[in-house]
């Protein structure tokens, strides 16, 4: 009896386990074959053409091109800029988006109706309101009129350092529906019977708010973070359109200088900027997950 | 000499307490609530503003819309002389409905059109493919959770995570070196084997009960009968949330073919729109109203899968 059985079904599982491993496997062969050919065996080639002094000769010049990517003031104002608006566009979304969404946990009447309209930016294309951005932010245009009512001077929103606060809005208008709808599953996931306990406990709002409802939402505090991080470099798509490739100093991002390299095409350049960037998101991507574990770990489970 | 106030029982002050209270809280709930109403209904309008704004402008004349905002587009662009106002003035309601310009962009000027289709040939494909692609392989890594798969979809959150500008230089040179800059291939390939789809279905797929499976395969059904019989048919609302989001982002695309596609001929509507000049600045709104629809039909049939596949991202579900 043991014997039978500690012989037979192990092998028989085992062969099982191995078959649907095999034939599961198949199903992941397009996707692997197509993500490899198209995304990894290329990259590793670009980490290879960021350390080799053309792609004619191959010389093997290590860090030469980082250096000189690094030295190249185009590529630090591009960096600048960027960093300089996720820092404000990116904060921003979260907490005007966790608003938004506390918001519409409330009591409030029609509120599927205003999820839907805070969710249209989304589904509309950058290129369809480019027009009615550059009539209101024109230098002749409603943003200035409105300027004057109040006695302030016209001002040259695309082409001034206020450039990036437009965006930073343009930015929020069509990713703040988004983040709040992250932000409402997130709401609605937190155990009613804690809530409950911290009313009986007479807790004020803004104490349940502080001390359980953020601990629930660590996890997605730090999705939205991610996902607006990447979402504010497509940010470029704005630019581009309302500005074209050679954008005022301010609006000068990381994409345009990518975008203009592009049309050069150095490979050195291409490839050094690509690494680059690459490491900076995995480091900063990791960086918040590190700091969300840090917060959020005693609320798992 | 009145007649002193008799004193309240100790329970009867108690009571008013707890009356003065209640009437305190629901007054402040109820002006909490008129606020948040207010509130919502202000970012409301912000939001929606640009979107009515862009359809309603649609509706003008020509000359209308050269009259309003003629000054802003005589200087962005170059050429077409147009009656040039001196001040935007920007209207609601056009002063006489007219369908003029969808008029001309449907019938007269086929350019229009035929930037509209490049868009939906290019988005098209990379739709239907990539969620082909990314059902399967989402299986595959529902199925069976070893640590080479672990890795591999480690790695695949990693390249969703990367920016256009990051992914389109291996984009680019892949394209070089299989010969297909210039054409559609070079956008529709990185597009149909982007990871994103594969990442939101695998979440989905993991919260299929295994118990499910292990029936099936007692009853003598093969891996690929587990997966079109019972997966696929539990998938098919996630299918059609990740459907949505892959549209709406590449029917807004701008970075891929600026880079890969260097005839302008082949370029979608997204990024032809910028670059319609001056003198045809009546029929950008149009346009603009066109090219915005199949977006708009989409949320309208299907924003509770889109708001389902937003939350499927987050992960708080799965």
């Amino acid at each position: 009896m043991k014997k039978f059985k500690r012989k037979n079904p192990h092998t028989a599982l085992g062969k099982r386990i191995k078959r649907v491993k095999r034939s599961s496997g198949l199903f992941i062969a397009p996707s692997f074959l197509g993500v490899m050919t198209f995304f990894v065996i290329p990259f590793m080639v670009i980490i290879y053409y960021a350390m080799v002094d053309n792609p004619i000769s191959r010389e093997f010049v290590f860090l030469d091109n980082f250096k000189n990517i690094i030295g190249n003031a185009a590529f630090r104002t591009a960096v600048s800029n960027t960093v300089k608006f996720a820092a404000m566009s990116v904060p921003l979304a979260v907490v005007l988006s966790l608003l938004l969404a506390i918001l519409l946990e409330s009591k409030i009447p029609f509120k599927s109706q205003f999820r839907t309209f805070f969710l249209t930016p989304m589904m509309v294309p950058v290129a369809s309101v480019v027009l009615i951005w550059q009539v209101l932010f024109h230098y002749n245009g409603v943003a200035n009129d409105m300027l004057a009512m109040f006695g302030g001077g016209p001002i040259d929103w695309f082409k001034s350092y206020l450039g990036r606060v437009v965006l930073t809005i343009l930015f929020l208008w069509k990713n703040l529906g988004y983040n709040m709808i992250l932000f409402m599953a997130a709401l609605s996931s937190i155990p009613k019977d804690i809530l409950e306990v911290a009313r009986m406990e007479s807790a004020s709002a803004l104490q349940t708010f502080f001390h359980i409802k953020i601990r629930y939402l660590s996890s997605t505090i730090l999705f939205v973070t991610i996902m607006s991080l990447i979402n504010s470099f497509k940010v470029f798509r704005e630019i581009y359109l309302l500005t074209g490739d050679y954008p005022v100093d301010s609006i000068y991002m990381l994409q345009t200088f990518m975008n203009n390299t592009f049309q050069r095409l150095d490979y050195q350049k291409l490839s050094s900027a690509a690494v680059l960037m690459s490491i900076a998101m995995v480091i900063i991507i990791g960086l918040l997950f590190i700091v969300e574990n840090y917060f959020g770990k005693d609320v798992e489970g | 000499m009145s007649k002193p106030k008799k004193p309240l029982q100790p329970w009867e002050e108690e009571l008013v307490k707890v009356r003065k209270a209640a009437k305190r809280r629901r007054t402040w709930s109820l002006t909490k609530r008129g606020f948040g109403t207010l509130f919502a209904a202000f970012f409301a309008i912000l939001f929606l503003m640009p979107i009515v704004l862009t359809i309603t402008n649609s509706f003008m004349s020509s000359s209308e819309i050269s009259s309003n905002y003629g000054m802003v587009f005589a200087t962005t662009s170059s050429g077409g002389k147009v009656y040039i106002s001196e001040k935007v003035n920007l209207k609601f309601i056009p002063d006489m409905v007219s369908f003029s310009q969808y008029v001309t962009v449907l019938f007269k000027s086929p350019e229009y059109l035929l930037k509209f289709w490049n868009s939906v040939i290019l988005v098209g494909p990379i739709v239907v493919f990539q969620l082909t692609v990314a059902t399967l392989a989402s299986y595959g890594f529902a199925r069976y959770r070893g640590k080479i798969r672990e890795i591999i979809f480690f790695l695949y959150i990693i390249l969703m995570l990367m920016p256009y500008q990051v992914t389109l230089v291996p984009n680019y040179l892949v394209s070089d070196w299989l010969n297909i800059l210039d054409t559609r291939w070079a956008i529709w390939l990185p597009g149909i084997f982007s990871p994103f789809a594969v990442f939101l279905l695998t979440k989905f797929m993991r919260r299929i009960p295994v118990s499910l499976v292990e029936a099936a395969q007692i009853d003598g059904a093969g891996e690929w009968q587990i997966f079109a019989k019972v997966c696929f048919p539990l998938c098919k609302g996630a299918i059609a949330s990740a459907a949505i989001l892959v549209f709406i982002d590449y029917w807004n695309m701008v970075e891929q073919p600026l880079i890969l596609l260097a005839d302008a001929e082949m370029h979608p509507l997204s990024v032809f729109l910028s670059k319609i000049n001056a003198g045809e600045i009546g029929l950008a709104f149009a346009v603009a109203t066109i090219y915005m629809v199949p977006g708009l039909l989409v949320f309208l049939y299907g924003e509770e899968y889109l708001v389902d596949g937003i939350t499927y991202q987050g992960g708080v579900k799965g």
